[in-house]
């Protein structure tokens, strides 16, 4: 799968975008964002408070319990402020 | 209709378009944004605006999909700029026209309310402490939670 990464979110993780194989036992949003934190580092930071991450399945916000499959492009970001 | 771009646009031709040839629009309403030079005690030397190309324009068109919905439209138009902006310079246009005020009004202030809080587009600041991220505001969520369930008529 391919997860992109935006804003403050992609400066702590220090990459826009991974491509990853769906990581063993993940099965939905809330698995890959665990699975991530769980990294360490910029990853951990920058997921850490989950009230400051929207996430988009295939560029439609999703919340936790969507199901992830190997070919979805997931984008983590935090709350917009364009306009 | 939607447009995401990096150029500047021209109001009064876009609010020109959006009437043309359409003898039922009785009014017409316009938001303009522009890039403000003062967040909260420091200067604004410009701003950068990011966002998520593909889901920006998705979400653009569900939003103005929903105000067409909600009201009786006779057209809409949301243009959003990105890229780097200086104070004074236009972020977004938000155009709609209707056959009476109304509508117009109603669906400017809804498109305008929605897009900030569901476009994929975030700020980048530069002042002279240095860049930072704009955050969020709870004003804005509660602008947009004003129209849940809301509309039309």
């Amino acid at each position: 799968m391919k997860v992109l990464y935006f804003a403050w979110l992609r400066e702590k993780i220090g990459t826009a975008e991974e491509d990853l194989p769906l990581p063993p036992g993940v099965t939905d949003v809330q698995g890959l964002l665990d699975w991530l934190r769980a990294r360490g580092g910029g990853h951990a930071e920058a997921l850490a408070d989950p009230n400051l991450v929207r996430v988009a399945v295939n560029q439609t916000y999703v919340g936790a319990d969507h199901p992830l499959g190997d070919g979805d492009e997931v984008a983590l970001f935090p709350p917009v402020t364009g306009g | 209709m939607i447009r995401v771009q990096r150029e500047d646009f021209d109001p009064g031709a876009e609010l020109a378009a959006l009437t043309e040839g359409d003898h039922g629009v009785g009014g017409a309403c316009v938001f303009v944004g522009l890039v403000r030079d003062l967040a909260g005690e420091g200067r604004i030397a410009a701003m950068t605006l990011e966002h998520y190309p593909g889901m920006t324009e998705k979400e653009l068109a569900r939003i103005d999909a929903e105000a067409q919905e909600r009201w009786p439209l006779r057209s809409t138009l949301i243009i959003h700029r990105y890229g780097r902006l200086e104070p004074g310079e236009r972020i977004v246009f938000v155009g709609t026209t209707s056959a009476h005020r109304q509508a117009a009004f109603d669906a400017c202030q809804f498109l305008i309310d929605w897009l900030k809080t569901k476009a994929p587009f975030w700020k980048l600041e530069e002042t002279a402490e240095g860049e930072h991220w704009v955050e969020a505001k709870d004003s804005d969520d509660a602008a947009a939670d004003r129209w849940q369930g809301q509309g039309g008529g």
